[in-house]
Parts: structure tokens; sequence; C-alpha cells
């Protein structure tokens, strides 16, 4: 069994939701981002969403191109992202590690060697922001034969013909984002994310997870309840934002905060 | 001479996906796809009415002044010794360029479409302007993305925009140019996308993109093959324009791909040079990639990003081009070439001086290859230069590069 369908497998067991923090690799270095990753373990998180930095990352909002850009500064690549995966499974060989991100570095690096990489180094999954299931062609048909999960988005303004296609190239679990709009802005309509979660579960059986607009323990709660998992992006790049090489773990403990206060307000929902 | 038509084209792009051979596509994030597919499923629909290529056609004729001239510039030709050389006149259009052929089709789709915000990107701000014109003649809401550089580098055509009535919006992000200004549009596409419609203003971008500006581009060509059969008899023998995202160049390319015995050549900028890096030549020193929605040739560095760009030409100065360029070349029916910052500043001051007719920076690009092609043809032949727009936006870039101020010249 793959590492998530063990972890989606255990939360179904336990009756627990999914906590997945997203981080930008490389922000603000690689080497504060793999003691990050491990903090986010201890925080309690279940999967974690690795970005891949890209130039032009034009899905996202103010604070993770911010993050991306304090990534690039340092020269982080693509290479760079599979490395510091490779070094985060020498301590932890049971988190998840989806890879989350925009096509042009996969397609420069070559489809074939970076499937060949990722499984080498211990990806699980891949998100390409970019890449719908119409265009995921020859990649797709890669990683699945490599045993990596592809997860899509699902958006409110996704059609209910296009769920189904999606829900066929999809396989881990799907993220259904939560609002009109960037990584990043503002959600207040809960009611209308629940309804929409809730129709997507009679169009499929895999776990569906949550995310952009989660930004707090409350925020991180009520949309739990709806779905399957959550994912935090912006909340915690926002709080990396704030680190630098003189970081201490107590700097780090710091800004994974508010992930520790999203797994006791999530764990409260049983 | 009766005028031949031409034969049923080998270049119908794209598929019914939007591809171009292996180029082109649908490649932006998920809360697009509707909107893109509802784009898609309009434009289909209306280019198949007879009433809104009437529309649009009047709104060519009365508003942009269309058809513009084919010009024959004798002494340019005499200069240069060697091919006549003939200027399809796009500087005389309303906002002095090609783009309103594009921005005032795509306002009618959005009118028909209910749209009641328009949002728009730019780099040297023509298309800008031109968005901002159309949205002030069909009385909708504009916002345009502006790169902060660019906002520094184009003070008057900011003015303009705002003159009309335009939003103009800068953009701190990434290098503060058109490919970042083409970032934020699609991040406030994504979030107002119940209500907006988004000009792109180049023959790039997601399907169905790049082939509907292609299509409102092509009055450029079409005009110029039947002025070409009235003035001079027969075809030309070459096509010339300058490519930065190649909207002008399609244009003017697309009803000529059948005439097999016309040659084409796209002019990239070269900036520097191209073995310096600094330029803005994906075609000639890219590689294939997905930005903006699109797969095609890029400049990008090893690790996959994408590189900064150079041009003297705030309009070229792009890191990708239209994703029917990228298959052309591939198919090899049209040449891509360049011409350096160097070049095209000699050209802008040779049309100028010897035609009285100031180019664009872009269009001297066009104009410095075509120069040069028509000096190494015989006196019979025909090379025609699209001229995709005026110059007085760069008279300011000219003169500080040549070290003057403007105040000072007299």
């Amino acid at each position: 069994m793959s590492r998530i369908a063990a972890t989606i497998e255990q939360a179904r067991q336990s009756g627990g939701k999914l906590l997945i923090p997203y981080l930008v690799a490389g922000d603000p270095d690689l080497a504060t981002s793999a003691k990050l990753m491990h903090e986010l373990v201890d925080c309690g998180a279940d999967i974690l969403e690795l970005g891949i930095p890209f130039s032009d990352p034009s899905s996202d909002g103010p604070v993770i191109q911010r993050g991306v850009e304090r990534a690039l500064a340092r020269g982080t690549t693509l290479r760079d992202v599979l490395a510091l995966v490779q070094e985060f499974r020498q301590r932890d060989d049971h988190t998840p590690i989806v890879l989350m991100g925009y096509l042009n570095p996969i397609e420069i690096m070559g489809q074939e060697a970076f499937v060949a990489a990722a499984v080498d180094s211990g990806v699980d999954g891949v998100l390409i922001v970019d890449m719908p299931p119409a265009e995921a062609g020859e990649l797709h048909r890669r990683l699945q034969a490599a045993q990596v999960d592809t997860i899509f988005l699902v958006a409110p303004t996704t059609t209910r013909d296009r769920v189904n296609d999606i829900v066929q190239h999809c396989s881990g679990y799907l993220y259904y984002v939560s609002l009109k709009g960037v990584t990043g802005a503002v959600l207040s309509d809960y009611d209308s994310v629940a309804e929409n979660i809730s129709n997507l579960r009679s169009l499929c059986d895999l776990p569906i997870v949550v995310g952009f607009g989660i930004n707090d323990a409350a925020s991180a709660q009520a949309m739990a309840r709806a779905a399957d998992g959550i994912v935090i992006g912006s909340a915690l790049v926002g709080r990396i934002g704030t680190l630098d090489e003189r970081a201490e773990p107590a700097d780090l403990k710091h800004c994974t905060e508010v992930i520790r206060a999203a797994r006791v307000a999530i764990n409260d929902i049983k | 001479m009766p005028a031949p038509e031409p034969e049923p084209s080998d270049f119908s792009g794209p598929d019914e996906s939007g591809h171009f051979g292996p180029y082109g596509g649908v490649f932006v994030g998920e809360t697009l796809i509707a909107a893109v597919e509802e784009l898609a499923a309009t434009y289909t629909h209306l280019a198949q009415e007879a009433d809104f290529w009437q529309q649009f056609d009047s709104e060519l004729k009365h508003y942009v002044g269309r058809p513009s001239p084919l010009y024959y510039a004798e002494r340019l030709s005499k200069h240069c010794g060697g091919a006549r050389i003939y200027l399809k006149r796009e500087d005389l259009n309303h906002t002095g360029a090609h783009k309103v052929n594009n921005t005032i089709g795509q306002a009618l789709l959005a009118k028909h479409m209910g749209k009641t915000r328009i949002i728009a990107e730019t780099g040297a701000g023509q298309h800008g302007v031109a968005s901002a014109t159309v949205a002030a003649r069909l009385g909708l809401e504009c916002h345009v993305y502006m790169g902060a550089e660019d906002i520094v580098r184009q003070a008057p055509n900011v003015y303009r925009m705002k003159l009309l009535g335009a939003n103009v919006i800068a953009v701190h992000s990434g290098s503060r140019t058109l490919k970042d200004a083409m970032n934020e549009a699609l991040r406030d596409w994504a979030t107002n996308v119940d209500n907006t419609y988004y000009i792109i203003g180049t023959v790039a971008g997601p399907h169905p993109y790049p082939t509907l500006v292609r299509d409102f581009q092509c009055v450029i060509g079409r005009e110029a093959r039947a002025q070409s059969l009235d003035q001079c008899g027969r075809l030309p023998d070459a096509l010339v324009a300058c490519v930065g995202g190649g909207s002008n160049a399609i244009g003017l390319f697309h009803p000529f791909l059948a005439d097999s015995g016309v040659a084409m050549y796209g002019v990239e900028a070269a900036g520097k040079g191209l073995e310096t890096g600094a330029h803005a030549a994906p075609l000639n020193a890219g590689k294939p990639g997905v930005l903006h929605g699109n797969r095609t040739y890029l400049m990008t560095d090893a690790a996959g990003q994408i590189v900064e760009t150079h041009s003297i030409s705030a309009g070229l100065d792009y890191p990708g081009v239209g994703p029917e360029h990228a298959w052309l070349k591939d198919l090899d029916r049209v040449k891509y070439v360049s011409a350096t910052d160097h070049e095209a500043l000699q050209a802008f001051h040779d049309c100028t001086r010897l035609e009285g007719i100031i180019p664009a920076l872009e269009s001297s690009h066009a104009v410095a290859y075509g120069m040069e092609l028509a000096a190494s043809l015989p006196g019979e032949q025909i090379v025609l230069i699209n001229l995709s727009g005026r110059g007085d936006k760069d008279i300011e870039t000219v003169a500080t590069l040549e070290g003057l101020s403007l105040e000072s010249r007299t």
C-alpha cells in the first residue's frame, strides 16, 4: 500500500481528518525547509504538500508568490526539491509527500527524468496546477505506471460532467478549491463549500480535501467538518516569511503554531 | 490577371481542443476552465454568424478607418537597391497600431456574453490603450494590468489609458513587466470570473485565444492580399512582420499560408544579440515549454524558470510566442529570423527620413529585416512589410538612447 493510501486508511479507521500543510521548498532556504517538514509532522500533519518554486505562479496569491520569490532568490530548482524529499526520507519514511507546482519546470527537466527522480526520492503524489486532465496525457500515464498519485483540483466553477472526467484521472485524494480566486484569498461562505463537497461525494469515492482560504483554527474546523481533510498554505507560508537563516528551533515552532492549532481544532470534531 | 484563389490549406489548425501540432492547448488552473470553455463555445457559435462579422467589419471601417493602405515605399526601396518594398500601413489605424483590430472583436464577444467588466494586460501600453478605447466606445468597465517597470517606461500611454477611463494597476511581482502583468490578469480573472472578460492582446494564452485573436487580425492579410493583386497584379514574393507574441505577424501571414510562392519571415527581437542572451527571441533561441495557458517556445533556463527578456521595444519584450508560430516554425512554412536593437534603430531612422513615416520600434524590427531581404532580391520582386504601428510613442525612448533630451533638441 502506498504511503498516501495507508495514511488515508488510518484516518478512515480512526475517524480522523487529514491535515495537510503546504510550504514552498527552499523558502527561506533548503535547510530550513527540511527542519520545517519534520516540525510540521510533529505538529500533527498527515501529508505534506511541497511547492515547486516557479517564476510565474499565476494561480497563487501574493503570500505564496513571495515565498516562491524567496526560494528562487536562493536558486532553488526542481532537482533541489527532489533532493530535499530524499533528505526528509532519511528520517521519515511514512509521511506522504505531494509535490505541487506548475508544469514548465517538469517539462524542461523532461517527463521521464522527472518521474524516475520523483520515485527515487520518495515522492508519493503530484499536483500540477496548470495541467488539467485533458492535457495530462503522457505525464499522467508515466506517473500512474510509477505508482505516483496524480491529484487534480475541482473548483466551484467545475461542471458536473467535468467532475466525472477529473475523477477518472485523479488518485490519492481530490483537492476541492473552496473559492473563486487564488491561494490566500478570504473564504467566507462555509455553507456553500459544505454543500458543494456533499454534491461531490455523490460523484466520487476519493477522499476530498479542501484548500484555499483556510487560515486559522476556526476555519480549519469548519471546513474539516465538511470534508475529509484540509490544506493550509498561505497562513503557514506567511509566517515562514518571517524566518531567516539564523532561525532557532523556537522560531520554527512559532511559525508552525497555526498547524498545531488546526490539529487540535479538527481533532475536536470527532 | 485574375485573382488566384488560395489552395485548401494544410495549415488549418488548431484541432478541436486547441492544439497546433504539439503546441497550444489549455494549461490553466481549474477555476478558469469553465470560463475558457464558455468563451470557446460562444466564439465557435458567433464565428458562424454573418451578423457578427458584419458588425465587426462595420466597426473596422467606421471606427478604425480600415482598410489600411498598402503603400509602395519607393525611396526606401531605392535605398536598399533590390526588390520593391511595400508597407502595410497598420500605423494608420485608430490608436496607431494593429492592436485595435483584436480589441474590437473581443469587446464584441464580451458584450455578447453579457460581461460588464474588461481586464487586459499590457507591456508597451498599446494593447492597454486599444482595450481602454473599445471599453470607452462600448461603455464597459476596464482594468489594465501593467508591470511597474513598464509604467515608468511608458508614461504617456498610462495617461492615455486613464484619460479613456481605465483603471491602470501596477504589478510589482516577479520581473515587473509584461509576463507578470499577464499572471496578475489571470489571477483577477479567476477571482472575478462571473462578470469579467479577459482581453488577451496577442495570439497566446489558452485556447481559444490564439485562434480568435488570429481571426480578428487576419483582416490585415486579407486586405494585403487583395491590395497586392489589385495594385501589383500579383502576390508579393515575401512577407515580413515582427514577432513578439505574434498577432500582427499571424494576421498578415495566415491568409497567405496556402500561397506556396509567398515566402514568410517573422522577425524576433535579438536585443543586444542572440549570443548575449539579452534578447526576446524564443523561436530562435528558446525551447518548448508551458506558460500562460499554452505550450510553445519559451525563454526558459535549465531549471524551467522563465528568464527575463530584453528588447529596445517593450512590445516585443515577452518570453513566449503564439503557439501557431511555434507550429509554423516546426513545419518550416515561416522562417523566424531576428533583428537587434541596433538594427531596428537604424531602420527606424531610415524609414522616418526616407519615407516620412515614423515606425514603432516593434515594427522597426520588421523594417530592418525587410530592407536586408529586399537588398538581396532582384528589382522585379515584391517584399511586403507589416508596419504594425506608428512610432510616436517611442520618440522619447529613441532620444534617450541617443543621448538627447527632447527639451534640448532644438
